[in-house]
């Protein structure tokens, strides 16, 4: 018996119904819109002058393909493309089954001082770049401890940027493969155990094709990061040609900006390729996971924890030797010559030579960005996910937050002195600030920023936004009220994150700074060129000590938190 | 083709005074899928009414449309005289509970329970004095102090009730409320969701796919499938007097039959000759017979009313107070069929499988649809 609203003829559909707006929807939609607005105008219109200025000659005439066909008519410069790759390839074959063994250590076995080994590998995170190709340089340079080792071969080029890199890129690596291990679901193994599967091959059928798309991820960032580092290669490549110089000779030596222009372009496409491959890879790394996996929990194996356990004492040791030897030499008085201890290199190198205040600049810029950065960025996650309508802007603006990862930060850089200098821009009046640094360096660690408040907010109930509107508050109390609190420990994350990468950043930052605003790693790249080793050891120092402090303040100020204001977090775990 | 009338008229007639939310022609669709398709529904003031249906019938869509939440594609929605249908939700006048509790986990219960009360602007001692009778209300006068974390599911659910009543709402909208409790806590707060209720005459919707849900709690229960209504009706019309072959399938057992319409106010199944209590049915015509299982009378003594059919126990389920009895008709091209017989029974007369009775399918109790 059908009801009298089916047998009604299929009447033709009205004028799609819209509901009213209430004052409270418009303003969450014009701050969408606003986001939206913000990051075309910081993102993509520097990128789109990159794409300009390429197929333009100096006077800004349209010559199509012609700035292409001149740099890849000279030698030099192709061979750069071809040293990129294989040096970044390398680094990538090698971190990755480094960092591997290791989170297989800290996940598998039974060892001893898990979190000990746990926070030294990842102590090159606190560090720029060039700290570690500084202190390869005292390593295994002219006058280095361990130059025979080489047998010969310099330090200065292809080997050094390979070391330095790999000292780099291994705490990222490893904080990918960790999580991809952690995440595995301890009942497969309790599965394979009851089927009697032999070890080897519980590794091979489990824990590999579970870790697999963790270690394409890793593999992708490592590589990206290699390929975009400059100062690394600029401390101790030497000769040794990589596309990352190649912008900066062209930008900075031959102000020649649409042939970095074309580099720029060149550079952006293993990183926008290798961004690709992650970004498909990180939905299945998510989809395998399921929210009632057991974790797992390892057994006592006496072999094969000591052999564990014996690798990463090896790995730590020598990660704290790289970092060892650049704190070392800032706290003496001539390497190899005199190593009575001394701080001149503070005193005298930074304080008298006035280059200290660029410290106290990069201070500043890590503290604005920690903090307008945490704000917009959470902000506009929780616009997006939490808001209702808009769909086209918020698919607008969910590309643009994942587009930043896919930019080397040299190019992000160019793009802005291209768009901000440009003398018909209104606002080029930003160019040369403290305003453009913090901004480039917000839009450059956008992303990752971002998927950490995406993955708080999604893990809040989706109808506290409902619930409220039928309780008659404003989305915005509720904001502050509810959505803030709980996801705090996320948001302390994110503003933690981006300082410790403010404080280190150069590659963003290189084209943008001005005598005024120079940053910590540029006066230490330029400390470095001038010969003042000491001095750029010391600024280098500095740098680690300073994010040391910001992650031992946000670890007592995240336990705090837990203990004290989160009352609810605890109630719910016990 | 029912032979029972529609209680509820559902054309598109004005609100009449009883009438709370008249909800007409709502139609929605996501891309191609037809969400719901020309709703049309009354809710008399203080009724409970349920939505019933299996996933994807359009149910929840209904309520989150009526909630304003969700956006109809056409269609108007008056409540209590007043047209919403374009009112966004926070104009709306309603109080939902959804089945994650969707509690704030980082205020006390206290303060869950206050939150549409402060933004009102109402007195400290009026909230406090609101909270308490609340609190009161829905039996956990002493957990004020607590947080949600720390409270068992049902305990969680009863604190939205109380969030959802604080500003005391024309309308309350439950959304599988009891979906997420384990079974006995289900039953248990069934009960006391409908006699709060009841108390509060507040009017409520209330969305569940659980028929024994909606039989126990609903005033009247609007049967849904596809984006479309198959039934309106109380509990007792719903299940004695489907008026579909989708509801009666969808609520309680039923044993369904086969037939051809012969005159004379009987049908054939196979060999057999029934009686039906419909007439006027053109003979030649294919039907369907529903038939409920506690309807099947089973006689094993002999002492059989006329018209009784001889069959066969196939097998005998034990399921607690009732068991499941499969009976083999005798005769040619014949389902099986299944009755529901109380315990004592099966142990007073023995029956057992294998064992020979005669059975009567009572002409009444037979619904003939189409």
């Amino acid at each position: 018996m059908p009801t009298s609203a089916s047998t009604l003829p299929a009447v033709p559909m009205p004028a799609r119904l819209t509901l009213r707006a209430h004052w409270q929807d418009r303003l969450a939609q014009g701050l969408l819109l606003a986001s939206c607005v913000a990051l075309a105008l910081f993102l993509l219109a520097p990128l789109a002058m990159i794409l300009i200025k390429s197929v333009q000659d100096k006077d800004g005439v349209f010559v199509g393909l012609q700035q292409f066909r001149e740099y890849l008519a000279t030698p030099a410069l192709k061979e750069s493309i071809w040293n990129t790759l294989w040096v970044s390839t390398s680094v990538t074959l090698i971190v990755v089954p480094l960092a591997f063994v290791y989170a297989y250590a800290l996940t598998r076995s039974c060892m001893r001082g898990k979190g000990a080994l746990r926070v030294i590998a990842l102590t090159p995170i606190l560090a720029p770049s060039l700290l570690s190709a500084i202190s390869f340089i005292q390593w295994f340079g002219t006058q280095g401890l361990l130059k025979f080792m080489l047998g010969g071969a310099s330090i200065y080029g292809p080997i050094g940027i390979i070391m330095s890199a790999v000292y780099a890129t291994f705490p990222h690596a490893l904080m990918i493969v960790l999580t991809a291990l952690l995440l595995s679901d301890g009942r497969l193994y309790e599965v394979a155990e009851s089927l009697r599967t032999p070890t080897w091959r519980k590794f091979f059928t489990i824990t590999l094709p579970g870790a697999k798309y963790g270690l394409v991820s890793a593999a992708m960032v490592v590589f990206s990061y290699t390929v975009s580092d400059f100062g690394i290669p600029k401390v101790i490549g030497g000769n040794f040609n990589i596309l990352a110089i190649d912008i900066f000779k062209q930008v900075i030596g031959q102000q020649n900006f649409n042939k970095g222009a074309v580099v720029g372009l060149i550079l952006l496409l293993p990183v926008l390729l290798a961004f690709i491959v992650d970004w498909s890879m990180q939905g299945r790394l998510h989809a395998q996971f399921s929210a009632r996996a057991v974790p797992y929990v390892p057994k006592r194996s006496p072999w094969f924890d000591t052999s564990m356990f014996a690798y990463c004492c090896i790995v730590s040791l020598l990660l704290l030797l790289v970092l060892g030897m650049a704190i070392y030499t800032s706290f003496i008085k001539l390497w190899p010559y005199d190593k009575s201890f001394s701080l001149r290199h503070y005193t005298y190198g930074l304080i008298d030579a006035g280059v200290i205040s660029s410290f106290f600049n990069s201070l500043e810029m890590a503290l604005y960005v920690a903090l307008f950065g945490t704000i917009f960025i959470f902000g506009v996650a929780y616009l997006l996910e939490k808001t209702r309508g808009m769909p086209l802007a918020k698919s607008a603006l969910r590309l643009l937050a994942a587009m930043p990862m896919a930019v080397p930060g040299m190019v992000l850089g160019l793009g802005y002195i291209l768009f901000f200098n440009h003398p018909d821009n209104p606002l080029n009046g930003m160019y040369h600030t403290m305003t453009i640094l913090v901004l480039a360096t917000i839009v450059h660690y956008y992303t990752s920023s971002h998927l950490t408040a995406v993955t708080a907010l999604k893990a809040l109930d989706n109808e506290f936004e409902a619930v409220s509107a039928s309780l008659k508050v404003p989305f915005y109390k509720t904001f502050f009220r509810v959505t803030v609190p709980v996801c705090l420990p996320a948001i302390l994350d994110i503003g933690r994150y981006l300082f410790v990468n403010a404080m280190v950043t150069i590659s963003a930052v290189v084209f943008l700074y001005s005598p005024t605003t120079q940053l910590a790693a540029v006066a230490i790249l330029n400390m470095d060129e001038a010969g003042e080793v000491g001095a750029a050891a010391a600024m280098a120092t500095l740098i680690v000590v300073s994010s040391t402090l910001v992650c031992v303040a946000y670890a007592l100020l995240t336990r705090f938190l837990l203990t004290r204001t989160q009352q609810w977090r605890v109630a719910h775990a016990s | 083709m029912s032979l029972h009338c529609r209680p509820v008229n559902v054309s598109h007639s004005s609100p009449t005074e009883q009438t709370f939310l008249h909800v007409a022609g709502i139609t929605k669709r996501f891309g191609k899928f037809e969400a719901l398709r020309e709703i049309d529904l009354d809710v008399g003031r203080g009724e409970l009414v349920v939505f019933l249906g299996p996933s994807g019938c359009g149910k929840t869509t209904l309520l989150r449309i009526i909630a304003g939440l969700e956006t109809q594609d056409a269609g108007t929605i008056v409540q209590d005289g007043r047209d919403v249908s374009r009112l966004p939700a926070i104009k709306r006048d309603y109080g939902i509970v959804f089945q994650s509790y969707a509690l704030f986990p980082n205020l006390t219960i206290h303060d869950n329970v206050a939150y549409g009360l402060v933004n009102r602007r109402q007195g400290r001692k009026l909230i406090e004095s609101r909270v308490r009778e609340l609190l009161m209300l829905v039996g956990l006068p002493d957990s004020g102090a607590k947080y949600p974390g720390q409270m068992s599911g049902g305990q969680q659910q009863r604190i939205a009730l109380a969030r959802a009543l604080a500003t005391s709402p024309g309308l309350l909208l439950l959304d599988e409320p009891l979906s997420a409790l384990d079974a006995i806590e289900r039953v248990r707060l069934r009960g006391e969701i409908r006699a709060l209720q009841q108390r509060l005459a507040v009017t409520t919707v209330m969305v569940t796919h659980d028929q024994e849900e909606a039989l126990s709690m609903a005033d009247r229960i609007v049967v849904m499938n596809a984006g479309r209504i198959e039934q309106v009706g109380t509990p007792r019309e719903i299940y004695s007097a489907p008026g579909t072959p989708f509801v009666a399938d969808f609520v309680g057992k039923i044993n369904m039959l086969t037939a051809i319409a012969e005159s004379g106010g009987r049908c054939r199944v196979g060999s057999l000759s029934l009686a039906i209590a419909k007439s006027g049915l053109v003979p030649g015509t294919a039907i369907r017979l529903y038939l409920r299982p506690e309807e099947i009378g089973i006689h094993a003594n002999g002492a059989a009313p006329a018209g009784a059919l001889p069959a066969r126990i196939a097998k005998v389920e034990f399921l607690g107070a009732f068991c499941l009895v499969g009976l083999e008709l005798a005769g040619d091209d014949v389902p099986v069929l299944v009755a529901n017989v109380p315990r004592q029974v099966v142990d007073g007369a023995g029956l057992a499988s294998g064992l020979n009775v005669r059975i009567s399918l009572p002409p009444e109790a037979m619904r003939v649809l189409g």
